[in-house]
C-alpha cells in the first residue's frame, strides 16, 4: 500500500494539520527546517541511520549518518555565527553537489539565516545580479568557482565573507576570503537552534521572468509542512527506501526534494556529483539499490536516446517508484520507462514559487501518459479564462493554470519586488504563467508557457537576461531571443542577432558569441543557434516582436501583424 | 591518432571549459561524465570542431560518450575529416 492510500479519499478528507501532527508542530511553535531534518530525526532514535550516501566522480564515496549531518550542520552554523552572520542574513551556497552544500544548507537554516543556493555553473554576471539583489552577506564556495567571485566582488559591498571549503593552501587568499574545512573543524555537539517561526524566511531561490532581472523567491520555514507531506505521498518515500533526487540544489527541486523532503522523513538519500552518462546513472542505481527515483524529462529522454541495451547491463530491480519534474513528461517517455524499468515515471508539476508539488500522478492512481495528473489533496487548482480570469468549466478548453493561495509552501514574496509578487494574483487566484486544459476525468494537460520564458532542460531562462548580455558583446547591435524545439531538452535558446557594421557574421563570430554568453550567464542560457539578421521585427513603437520569431521556430501561425513596423 | 588534433582539442578544452585552474587533464580525462563539459556546453565544443576542421558532425553522432574525452573526440573528428 502506498503512503497516500486512495487519492480520492485523501482529497475528500484533507487538512494540512495531517502534516503538522506528524511533525508534532503546533501553530506558534518554533519551526526550524534545519532542526527538523537532523536533530529531530536523531531524537526519534535514528541517529545512526544513513542520511546521505555521496558519490563523486570516479566512485569517491562518503557516507553520513543522521548524527553526522546533525553535527556537521551544527559546525557550519557555528562557524557562520562566529563570522558574524545573524538571523535573516543571506548566505549563498555556490557549490557543486558536494556534501558541504547539503550540510551547509541545514547549518544556515539552523542559525536563522536565509539560504540562497545558486547553480554552480552560473557565470559571473548571473552570480552578480543575484548577490546584488539579495545583498548577500556571505558566500560558501569552492576553489574551482572562487575565480568567478573574485571577478565581481568589488561590486558587492554587502558581501563580507567568501568561505572556501576546499582551500589547499597553495595559493594565497584574497581580501574577504576565508577557509572552512569540515573535515578539520572541531565538531560542534550543541548549537543553539535559532527559534524561527512559521513565517521566518528560510530559502531564497532565484527564478527568471520574461522581463527584468531574476526574481528572488522567498520561502519560509512553514514550507516544511508542504514539502514533508508531498514527499511522503507523491514520492512515496518511506523509512526503508533509498532515495535519489537527481536535481541540483541550485534549483528548487534540489532543496525541496533533494534535502528537505527526504531528510524531514528520516530517509536515506543518495547524491551523485558527476556529469551525465547512462552507464554512470544505471551503475549508481544498481550499486546503491535505489528504490525511489525523482528525475527530469530531459534526463529521461537522454536515457531513452542511449537505448534499451545499456539498461540490460545493470540490475535495476531495486527501483519501485519513479517520478519526474521540470517540464512536461511526454507520453513516449512514460511508456518507455514502463517497458525498460517495469515501472512508469509519474509526472509531477510545480514551480519555484509554489515550493512544493501541486499537480501530480500518484502511486496507485491510473496514469494517463502525457498528463500532469491531478491536484495534490488540499490544493485547489483550476484553469482560468485568459480574458476574464474566471475558471473554465468546459473540459479540454485551454486556459491559465491557477491555484487558490494559502498552501504552506507558497512563496511569501519576491525579494524587494512586492509589486511583481502582487501582479501574480488575480481574482483571488495565483497565476502560474503556464497554460493547460483539464479533461473530463479531472486530469491536467500541459500546453506551454503563457509568456516568453524559455524552459530548457527543466530550467527557466529569461530571454531578456540573454538579450541584455548579448548587447554587452562588442559586435552585437540588437538581439532577440526565443526558444526553439529540441528533442532532448524540450526547448533550447536561439538568438537572432544584428551585428554592428564592421563585424563579420561568420562561424567564428557565432562561436565567440556562444562562449561569451556561456561564461557570462550559464551553459543553459547559451544560444544553441545564432541566426544573423539585417533587422528584427518590431512594433511601430519599437518593441521587438519575439512572438513572430517564436512562431517561425515552432512552425506556428504568425497571427496578427497589424502592429508590425514595416506593415 | 593525429597528435596535432589531440593537442588542439585539449588546449581548447582547458582554455574554454576548465574552471579549476589547478586541475590537470589528460587526453583520457572524462569530460562529460567527469562534469568538466556539460551537455549544453557540448554544443559549443561541437561547433568549434566543425569550424576548425571544416566538417559536419551529425547530431546523433555527437553523443556524451563520443565527447567524453579528448581521445574520443579526436577519433570522431578524424572520421569526418576522412569522410569529407
Amino acid at each position: 500500500m502506498s503512503n497516500i492510500g486512495t487519492y480520492d479519499e485523501r482529497r475528500k478528507n484533507f487538512d494540512w494539520s495531517i502534516s503538522e501532527e506528524e511533525l508534532e508542530y503546533k501553530p506558534e511553535n518554533v519551526i526550524n527546517i534545519g532542526w527538523y531534518c537532523s536533530d529531530r530525526i536523531c531524537q526519534m532514535g535514528k541517529a545512526d541511520k544513513l542520511a546521505l550516501i555521496w558519490e563523486g566522480f570516479g566512485g569517491r564515496e562518503k557516507k553520513y549518518s543522521y548524527n553526522d549531518i546533525r553535527l556537521a550542520s551544527n559546525t557550519i552554523g557555528d562557524f557562520l555565527q562566529k563570522c558574524g552572520i545573524k538571523s535573516e542574513d543571506r548566505v549563498c551556497i555556490f557549490l557543486d553537489r558536494i556534501p558541504e552544500l547539503y550540510l551547509g544548507f541545514l547549518g544556515i537554516l539552523k542559525i536563522g539565516a536565509i539560504a540562497q543556493p545558486l547553480f554552480s555553473a552560473f557565470g559571473d554576471e548571473s552570480l552578480l545580479v543575484r548577490l546584488e539583489n539579495a545583498e548577500t552577506s556571505a558566500i560558501i564556495t569552492q576553489r574551482k568557482h572562487v575565480g568567478k567571485v573574485r571577478k565581481i566582488i568589488d561590486k558587492l559591498p554587502h558581501l563580507k565573507h567568501v568561505i572556501i571549503v576546499d582551500h589547499d593552501g597553495k595559493k594565497p587568499l584574497k581580501e574577504r576570503e576565508m577557509v572552512f574545512s569540515l573535515e578539520e573543524a572541531e565538531p560542534v555537539e550543541n548549537l543553539k537552534i535559532y527559534p524561527t517561526k512559521a513565517e521566518s524566511a528560510s530559502v531564497l531561490h532565484y527564478t527568471s521572468g520574461t522581463t527584468g532581472l531574476p526574481k528572488g523567491v522567498k520561502h519560509v520555514h512553514y514550507s516544511l509542512i508542504g514539502q514533508y507531506l508531498t514527499a511522503k505521498w507523491v514520492l512515496d518515500i518511506s523509512d526503508d527506501d533509498i532515495y535519489w533526487c537527481t536535481a541540483d540544489p541550485g534549483w528548487v527541486t534540489g532543496t525541496s526534494y533533494g534535502i528537505i523532503g527526504p531528510w524531514s522523513l528520516g530517509v536515506t538519500q543518495c547524491v551523485l556529483d558527476a556529469g551525465f552518462s547512462a552507464d554512470a546513472w544505471y551503475r549508481f542505481i544498481e550499486k546503491h539499490k535505489v528504490t525511489v527515483w525523482y528525475s527530469a524529462p530531459t534526463a529521461i529522454r537522454s536515457l531513452m536516446k542511449a537505448g534499451d541495451e545499456v539498461v540490460k547491463k545493470y540490475d535495476l530491480s531495486s527501483l519501485r517508484h519513479l517520478v519526474s519534474v521540470g517540464e512536461p513528461l511526454n507520453a513516449e517517455a512514460v511508456v518507455w520507462s514502463e517497458k525498460v524499468f517495469g515501472r512508469p515515471f509519474h509526472d509531477s508539476y510545480w514551480q519555484t514559487e509554489t515550493g512544493a508539488i501541486m499537480i501530480s500522478n500518484y502511486p496507485g492512481m491510473k496514469i494517463k501518459p502525457g498528463s500532469m495528473g491531478k491536484p495534490f489533496p488540499g490544493i485547489e487548482a483550476t484553469i482560468l479564462d485568459p480574458e476574464t480570469y474566471n475558471p473554465i468549466s468546459q473540459p479540454g478548453r485551454i486556459g491559465l493554470i491557477a491555484f487558490k493561495p494559502g498552501w504552506p509552501s507558497m512563496m511569501r514574496t519576491y525579494w524587494k519586488n512586492e509589486e511583481t509578487y502582487k501582479s501574480k494574483f488575480v481574482n483571488g487566484w495565483y497565476l502560474s504563467g503556464d497554460r493547460a486544459n483539464i479533461d473530463k476525468d479531472g486530469y491536467f494537460w500541459f500546453i506551454g508557457r503563457d509568456d516568453d520564458v524559455i524552459n530548457t532542460g527543466g530550467h527557466l531562462v529569461s530571454p531578456f537576461e540573454v538579450e541584455s548580455a548579448l548587447l554587452e558583446h562588442e559586435a552585437v547591435a540588437e538581439s532577440a531571443v526565443v526558444s526553439k524545439p529540441d528533442e532532448v531538452n524540450m526547448e533550447v535558446v536561439k538568438a537572432f542577432v544584428v551585428l554592428h557594421p564592421g563585424h563579420e557574421p561568420d562561424d567564428d563570430m557565432e562561436l565567440n558569441i556562444m562562449n561569451f554568453i556561456r561564461k557570462r550567464l550559464s551553459p543553459l542560457a547559451m544560444p544553441q543557434e545564432i541566426e544573423y539578421v539585417e533587422s528584427l521585427p518590431k512594433t511601430r513603437s519599437g518593441k521587438i516582436m519575439r512572438r513572430l520569431l517564436h512562431a517561425k521556430e515552432w512552425g506556428e501561425e504568425i497571427g496578427d501583424t497589424s502592429t508590425l513596423e514595416d506593415e | 591518432m593525429d597528435e596535432d588534433i589531440k593537442k588542439i582539442v585539449l588546449d581548447y578544452v582547458i582554455e574554454e571549459y576548465l574552471e579549476d585552474e589547478d586541475e590537470k587533464i589528460t587526453y583520457d580525462t572524462p569530460l562529460i561524465s567527469g562534469g568538466i563539459v556539460d551537455s549544453f556546453s557540448m554544443v559549443s565544443l561541437k561547433r568549434f570542431l566543425e569550424k576548425k576542421y571544416q566538417i559536419s558532425i551529425p547530431d546523433d553522432e555527437a553523443t556524451p560518450e563520443a565527447f567524453d574525452s579528448v581521445n574520443s573526440i579526436t577519433e570522431l573528428v578524424e572520421k569526418y575529416i576522412k569522410e569529407d
